[in-house]
């Protein structure tokens, strides 16, 4: 009697825990749904019609025509002969790409070395003070992107403050040519993404534990040794970090090199608007933006790879 | 039975053999203070130490006492306000930590995640910018040293707080200092492995000849190590002698307080001040320690093991009182007596009769330690 009372019990646990666990699963869809529907909205979808796209042919004003081709892929690294049709290998894309390749990376350079002592000194500051510093570094972002790049417009143009005030103290009396060169473009990027590396960098370096850097000075490590062999390895992750966050915007800015560079210095970002806009060729300009992508993650695969090699397996 | 007279060596020895002794750490005056203003605090004030070349050399205090500051300051990680630190006769206070021969063992071991035990041992070779042979002898010599051979390729996070200790220990020792800093190293680890870490780092100290500087709030562990111990409070040195010496003769009433269990007693100076008599009337020897008041009404120590129970008419018993409480701690009893006169006093001995409520007399040693407040 009380067999059956206690196996009839169990069975009626066992229905019962299986009721919760389907209404927990239900429950689990239910709060993924938002970000589900996110992810396909606006990553999937999209990705989708350009990959479709980059496959069409371009239609006379702009748009698509519905016709397979693989054009804007052979357009990329061949220039196709008018009269006999044949193809010949043309750079003139790649060094395009081979340019924001460039600056992009020049431009991690230069963030990674202002922002880590930028960091560095936040991180070193009172507990207390450490919010309003980074209140401070991200203050540029409440201004829009494009008033931002007109400013530094505006402060290195010939008759600008940078080369006014240099003719008046006499120590130049022609202006330098700053703005449409690549320096400009590198100086943009430098300030429109630096507080992508300082606020890795910060995360990472707060966390670090002062007694090791104690530790290594004890153990006659320089200031310079320290950096190198404490501070460095530990803040890896944040290195990593900020410079994947810098790299990829700058890769393909385009308010930047086109105010800045003045349309002739061109970036991907640019030969991809172009595509869209006065050239008219969507096709090629969905391809370009593909290919853009794939170079991305495959040197980020690369780069995640290679810097977890060394060190950055903790923290 | 009644009499101890063990407590009554005179301090004269250890006086004798300090000439003769080669010092290693020489502080003078040396005063630090934190904060500003209302809210300064004076971390270390005026204080004056010699440590010996080949001592194990331990600071024991409760928190707050100095103790740490006074190793931060030796170890460069601080500067001292005013005062001078002298490091085997050469002005050492103002050096950065890398350019002092002197190595330390963190509370928290401090050892770098990001590298292997045999390179967290190397490093301080390596920025010495010593040869890669010199460095792997010397690691390997070190982690045989702390027997750690077999864990040289783990990462430190992988190894439990015993072995972190080891390898903390070795990266400390493995560039030879001349003398080396242990900030309560052993304060995270469970009991059992404190007690052999304990015979361990006194192992460590006479095999490598190098000077310990230990610092601790632990009084046991201090008695176990030491050679000799300075006992600090508020930013001061209050006594320094060998463990014995501490134990047996506290000259402060702090230090008598701070160290194991002891009774206090208040007596009376006769005019000579040699004998001191009891609130019983029964007079004993008397052992002044500097600065002591030389007649008059003055506090005396006597370690618990130091009396004994005897019946209450007894001839040795020198005080009477009550059996209040009998406490039974594996190793002997702690006996509870309430004093005739007012007071209780604590008698510890390895087996005892004594009934709770029983009349009893107590025996005092010959001589006893008076105070200094």
């Amino acid at each position: 009697m009380a067999d059956l009372t206690s196996s009839s019990a169990g069975e009626r646990l066992a229905e019962a825990r299986r009721q919760t666990n389907a209404a927990a699963r239900r429950r689990r869809w239910q709060l993924l749904s938002p970000a589900i529907i996110i992810i396909a909205a606006f990553g999937i979808f999209p990705l989708t019609i350009t990959l479709i796209y980059s496959f069409l042919s371009p239609g006379t004003y702009g748009g698509v025509r519905w016709e397979f081709s693989t054009n804007a892929y052979v357009q990329f690294l061949f220039d196709r002969d008018i009269f006999d049709d044949t193809l010949q290998f043309s750079a003139t894309y790649l060094s395009i790409f081979g340019r924001s390749i460039g600056l992009a990376f020049g431009a991690t350079v230069g963030a990674l070395l202002i922002g880590f002592p930028t960091a560095y000194f936040i991180a070193s500051k009172p507990a207390n003070q450490r919010n309003l510093w980074l209140f401070l570094i991200t203050l540029p972002f409440w201004v829009n992107l494009l008033i931002r790049t007109y400013a530094i417009l505006l402060i290195i143009r010939d008759e600008g403050i940078v080369n006014i005030s240099l003719m008046w103290t006499g120590l130049i009396d022609q202006p330098i040519g700053m703005l449409y060169t690549d320096y400009a473009i590198f100086a943009g990027l430098i300030y429109s993404y630096l507080p992508f590396m300082v606020l890795p960098l910060y995360a990472s370096l707060e966390k670090l534990d002062f007694r090791l850097v104690e530790a290594a000075y004890d153990l006659y490590a320089s200031r310079f040794q320290v950096l190198r062999h404490v501070i460095v390895p530990m803040a890896k992750p944040g290195i990593v970090a900020g410079c994947i966050l810098v790299f990829i915007p700058a890769l393909g800015a385009y308010i930047t090199p086109e105010l800045l560079g003045g349309g002739k210095e061109l970036m991907i970002g640019n030969l991809i608007a172009l595509q869209f806009g006065g050239s008219r060729n969507w096709p090629f300009g969905s391809a370009a933006a593909l290919i853009l992508l794939v170079v991305v993650m495959v040197s980020l695969i690369v780069y995640v790879r290679y810097s977890g090699k060394e060190g950055s397996n903790h923290g | 039975m009644a009499t101890q007279s063990a407590t009554a060596q005179p301090n004269a020895h250890h006086q004798m053999a300090a000439t003769t002794h080669e010092v290693m750490i020489h502080a003078e005056g040396v005063t630090k203070t934190f904060g500003q203003g209302s809210s300064q605090i004076t971390a270390l004030d005026n204080v004056t130490v010699d440590i010996r070349k080949n001592e194990f050399f331990t600071l024991l205090g409760p928190s707050g006492c100095g103790k740490t500051t006074l190793l931060r300051l030796i170890a460069g990680f601080d500067l001292p306000d005013a005062g001078q630190i002298l490091l085997d006769g050469q002005e050492i206070g103002h050096l950065p930590p890398y350019k002092r021969p002197v190595n330390t063992v963190f509370q928290s071991y401090a050892l770098f995640p990001h590298m292997s035990v045999a390179r967290n041992i190397g490093f301080g070779l390596e920025m010495q910018g010593r040869p890669k042979s010199e460095i792997k002898n010397a690691t390997e010599e070190m982690l045989a040293l702390v027997q750690m051979e077999h864990l040289a390729g783990r990462r430190t996070d992988q190894l439990s707080g015993g072995q972190q200790q080891r390898v903390a220990l070795a990266r400390a020792l493995a560039p030879r200092p001349k003398v080396l800093l242990l900030d309560e190293p052993l304060s995270a680890l469970d009991l059992k492995l404190r007690k052999e870490m304990q015979i361990e780092l006194k192992r460590l100290q006479g095999e490598t000849g190098i000077t310990f500087v230990f610092v601790t709030h632990d009084q046991e562990e201090a008695l176990t190590m030491s050679d000799r111990i300075a006992v600090m409070q508020a930013g001061r040195i209050l006594q320094v002698g060998g463990p014995k010496e501490i134990y047996n003769n506290p000259a402060r009433r702090f230090v008598a307080d701070f160290i194991g269990d002891i009774n206090i007693l208040d007596g009376e100076l006769d005019a000579k001040g040699e004998r001191v008599i009891l609130p019983g009337g029964v007079s004993i020897g008397a052992l002044l320690p500097e600065g002591a008041a030389r007649t008059g009404h003055v506090s005396v120590a006597i370690r618990p093991e130091n009396m004994n129970l005897t019946a209450a008419d007894a001839p040795e018993a020198a005080l009477t009182g009550r059996v209040t409480n009998i406490v039974y701690f594996g190793a002997g009893h702690n006996v509870h007596v309430a004093l005739e006169g007012g007071g209780e006093v604590l008698v510890r001995r390895a087996q005892t009769d004594a009934q709770i409520g029983a009349h009893v007399g107590l025996s005092v040693p010959d001589a006893v330690q008076v105070l200094v407040d």
